[in-house]
């Protein structure tokens, strides 16, 4: 009886393990943001990119508006890629756009929008890449939609694309 | 030189706590980049890794413990940016009371067994 009992106890205890493993082993090792989820904007001061003067957040985003916070740098591929899609918002009223500039040299980044035009109404810099941690990014290209109360409601891993563009058209109208 | 001794040993007051307090921050400051998981590599730790990703964490952490944030406040910090999945350790919450409490369920069951059979024998 009671060897019977250890036995059924064994079974149950290997099912447990296998199906931890099996489950374990289907799961992704690598990180998949959460996209979903609404977070307040960080409080954060950075510099701007044409003044070079320090700027607050409260200064950047303002009630009442839509925002798009798109981090880039002119040594990123992908930005490039986007960068037509970016001049497109641009022409939207209802949204203005936002810039970070990431952990890059002055003159390029300069030479960048130079070259593909400006689609930011105002470009902060990130030279350590601290103010892309505040917002939970862990590479570039990402984008943000922040909404009228100033919370992140949308975020776009890599560079955008036709559908994202649809996508944030359709929630700023 | 008596001058000079004076000063070494005024110089050795002042900058003794210092160095201590630094090796403090240092150590502190390694063992959470220790157990902060590199989202961007394969099997990394934030402390093994050179990613700029990496570097931007140490830059935080290094601003964090100078803010005198505590390493639980560090955490929370990251987790509420990256989730949980960016600690190495996980909290004890719903999601994992099974990874936490199972060796332990484990250990008594067997213990138990043990117990009975010494029992048993006598």
């Amino acid at each position: 009886m009671n060897n019977k009992f250890i036995l059924i106890f064994f079974l149950i205890f290997l099912s447990f393990c296998f199906i931890i493993f099996y489950k374990g082993l289907n799961n992704s090792n690598t990180y998949i943001p959460k996209i979903s989820e609404e977070k307040n904007i960080p409080l954060f001061k950075a510099k701007d990119f044409n003044s070079n003067i320090d700027i607050t957040s409260d200064k950047v985003f303002e009630k009442n508006s839509y925002y798009i916070v798109n981090i880039w740098a002119s040594w990123c591929v992908p930005c490039r890629k986007e960068h037509p899609l970016l001049m497109e918002l641009s022409k939207t009223q209802s949204v203005k756009l936002i810039g970070l500039n990431y952990r890059d040299k002055l003159k390029n980044a300069k030479k960048f929008i130079n070259e593909l035009g400006n689609p930011y109404s105002q470009i902060l810099i990130d030279n350590d890449g601290m103010l892309a941690v505040e917002f939970g990014a862990y590479g570039v290209p990402e984008t943000f939609l922040i909404d009228k109360n100033k919370k992140i409601i949308e975020k776009f891993v890599g560079p955008i694309n036709q559908e994202i563009v649809e996508k944030i058209k359709l929630i700023i109208k | 030189m008596k001058t000079i001794k004076i000063f070494l040993i005024i110089f050795l007051f002042i900058g003794l706590p210092q160095l201590k307090s630094n090796e403090k921050n240092d150590n502190l400051k390694n063992k959470i980049l220790k157990n902060i998981r590199c989202l961007i590599c394969q099997g990394q730790s934030v402390y093994d890794s050179e990613s700029d990703f990496a570097s931007s964490i140490k830059l935080i952490v290094d601003k964090k413990i100078d803010e005198e944030s505590s390493e639980d406040q560090i955490y929370e910090f990251l987790r509420e940016k990256y989730g949980d999945w960016i600690i190495y350790e996980p909290k004890l919450n719903k999601n994992t009371y099974i990874l936490w409490l199972s060796p332990l369920l484990l250990f008594l069951f067997g213990g138990l067994i043990i117990f009975k059979k010494l029992y048993n024998q006598k």
